[in-house]
């Protein structure tokens, strides 16, 4: 389902041009478990945004499902984040003023989903996640391990093809990351694509695939 | 994504900021609330002088000394002027036929004393006709009539506030008072009217023309006042008064006849012009609190980065977080404009009750003028921050801390 061609990636910053990405060819079949390992600064979450359709490749080929991103507008990248993304991030990235319901059912808000609806999806959610009994609580009044629940949801909620998870676990205990990796597992066995980068090995070791990235280039693991 | 959700997203953060929220809403709530009370005592004042010019008789017309401009309004009493005299008005009268009455009037000033009190006050040289001519009702006694004017008695009819500061509680008929050099009998009491274009109608006394002109030693009059038959005559009756003057000014016309229609003109052209200066002097206000706005929503945008950049990650379009952004600055003006018109009434209405001689009218086009602009500049205030969000990268918004 997603495949990258000889995908390049540079910064402009003043001065100089940084390449961040050399040339990386990965194909990733639907209902893989994938995880992307490396050192910081080798471009695995770079990687992942341009996978994630947060951002274009500087050259390169990126079909998902078929398409070609590059021939996509803005409009067109937001639309493919809202249904056929869902992403996870190490620091759960949730609206601190809205509620856990109201985060998980934000995607909804932008595919014109009616209320009810919205709110029955999130809270079947929720009881996925085992955190019914906090739907009305501010991600300030959640524990790490319970905000990164919330935001599992949030990336579930509109049934996406992939799921993107940069350090899920980074910012959680060992215990709870473990737990963590446990929804990952059960929503993997689902059916769903997961995509995810780390630089732990244990947490790594879940996934049924792990490639490595050094210096922008695809280390093992890609083919 | 539709609407109603972008309200409640924008209603949800302007709520988590109330104080905020609430101070810069008062910058438009003052805007449009000043726009509506300064244009409602404009409008107050406009109607207050039409009232009052219609109270002092219709269907006249007044003829002054002096070419003045169609749209000058005001006549410069230059000596250069060649004069009106009271035989002049005569003349018109008898010659006119579209006209009822033509009042050689006489304007001055001069002390009234009666047993040690006394007062400066305006003394008016007039004929019979004046007081219907003027709709001036006589309270007691009788009015100026013919024969007095004829004979140049020495008789007066005194305004309501000359008569209680001059003569008191005692019975003024038949009362002998001194104006000027000369005693002069009191034959009338004029019903109280009050004031009008800011002066005091009753603080007036009448003596015939014939007498003012003695009184003042002067033949020149400060106006003919002529009735016109009717509404419909005044152009007519206007040609007619212009050809007998002018024959007898040799030819020249050195005088203006001014139908009360122009003079309420002239004076409504005034009146719009200070309530257009007033209604623009509020709308800077209303402007600053726009800029307001505009700071406030800059702000908001840049504290709220990160949501933005979470927003774009699930989904949302340039389109969806500029609406958001731009609904809230609306929202702002709206509501505020709103507060403005219930504070902008409140103020007028108060205003004129606590101060009964401001006249204040509240127009509907004033208000609704007030609303839209505050709902533009929520608008126009409102795009430069909210294009700022939509256009933020998600990848760099995401960052922000």
């Amino acid at each position: 389902m997603v495949i990258l061609d000889d995908i390049r990636k540079s910064y402009i910053l003043p001065g100089r041009v940084v390449e961040v990405l050399k040339g990386i060819s990965l194909e990733i079949k639907k209902g893989e478990f994938l995880s992307i390992m490396g050192p910081s600064g080798s471009g695995k979450s770079t990687l992942l945004n341009l996978i994630g359709c947060l951002d274009r490749p500087t050259s390169g080929k990126y079909l998902l499902d078929g398409i070609d991103i590059n021939t996509l507008s803005d409009n067109d990248l937001a639309e493919i984040r809202n249904k056929k993304i869902g992403f996870v991030f190490q620091n759960f990235n949730l609206i601190p003023r809205l509620s856990a319901v109201k985060n998980i059912v934000l995607p909804l808000l932008y595919s014109g989903i009616p209320s009810e609806e919205r709110n029955k999806r999130a809270f079947e959610l929720l009881q996925k996640v085992s955190l019914s009994h906090r739907a009305n609580h501010l991600p300030s009044e959640l524990s790490g391990g319970e905000q990164q629940r919330v935001s599992i949801a949030r990336a579930l909620i509109n049934n996406p093809s992939l799921i993107l998870a940069d350090e899920p676990t980074g910012n959680l205990d060992s215990k709870t990351g473990h737990e963590i990796m446990d929804i990952f597992k059960s929503i993997h066995k689902e059916g769903a694509s997961i995509i995810m980068v780390t630089h732990e090995k244990s947490i790594s070791e879940h996934a049924e695939r792990i490639i490595t990235i050094k210096d922008g280039v695809c280390f093992s693991g890609c083919y | 994504m539709q609407i109603v959700e972008t309200i409640n997203i924008a209603k949800d953060s302007l709520f988590v900021n109330k104080i905020r929220s609430a101070l810069t809403m008062i910058g438009i709530i003052i805007g449009v609330g000043a726009v509506i009370l300064l244009v409602s005592i404009g409008e107050g004042a406009r109607r207050e002088i039409y009232k009052e010019l219609g109270e002092l008789g219709s269907n006249i017309l007044i003829v002054v000394p002096g070419k003045t401009s169609k749209e000058g309004g005001m006549h410069m009493g230059t000596s250069v002027v060649r004069k009106i005299t009271y035989e002049e008005a005569r003349f018109v009268e008898k010659r006119a036929k579209n006209i009822i009455h033509a009042v050689p009037v006489i304007v001055g000033t001069s002390w009234i004393k009666y047993k040690g009190k006394s007062r400066d006050t305006y003394i008016v040289g007039v004929t019979e006709p004046y007081f219907d001519i003027r709709n001036l009702k006589i309270e007691v006694g009788r009015g100026i009539n013919a024969s007095d004017v004829d004979s140049r008695q020495k008789v007066c009819v005194l305004g309501r506030t000359v008569k209680k500061e001059v003569i008191g509680d005692a019975n003024p008929l038949g009362a002998v008072v001194s104006i000027g050099d000369a005693k002069y009998r009191v034959i009338g009491i004029m019903a109280p009217k009050g004031m009008a274009l800011g002066f005091d109608i009753d603080d007036v006394v009448f003596i015939p023309t014939t007498s003012a002109m003695e009184l003042f030693d002067t033949d020149r009059l400060f106006n003919i006042t002529v009735k016109v038959r009717n509404a419909e005559l005044i152009d007519e009756a206007k040609k007619e008064i212009k050809g007998v003057l002018i024959r007898r000014h040799a030819n020249k016309e050195d005088f203006t006849i001014l139908s009360q229609d122009e003079m309420i003109a002239v004076m409504g052209k005034i009146l719009n012009i200070m309530t257009a200066v007033l209604a623009g002097i509020a709308a800077i206000s209303l402007v600053v609190g726009g800029i307001g706005i505009m700071n406030i929503m800059l702000v908001s945008v840049k504290e709220r980065t990160k949501e933005i950049g979470i927003r774009k990650a699930v989904g949302a379009k340039n389109r969806d977080i500029l609406l958001q952004f731009l609904v809230e600055s609306v929202i702002l003006s709206v509501i505020g404009g709103l507060g403005g018109i219930v504070f902008g009434i409140t103020l007028s209405v108060g205003l004129h009750y606590f101060f009964d001689f401001l006249p204040t009218h509240i127009t509907w086009w004033s208000v609704v003028i007030a609303f839209l602009f505050s709902g533009m500049i929520g608008v126009f205030f409102g795009v430069y921050p909210a294009r700022k969000a939509a256009l933020y990268d998600p990848i760099v918004a995401l960052r922000y801390e």
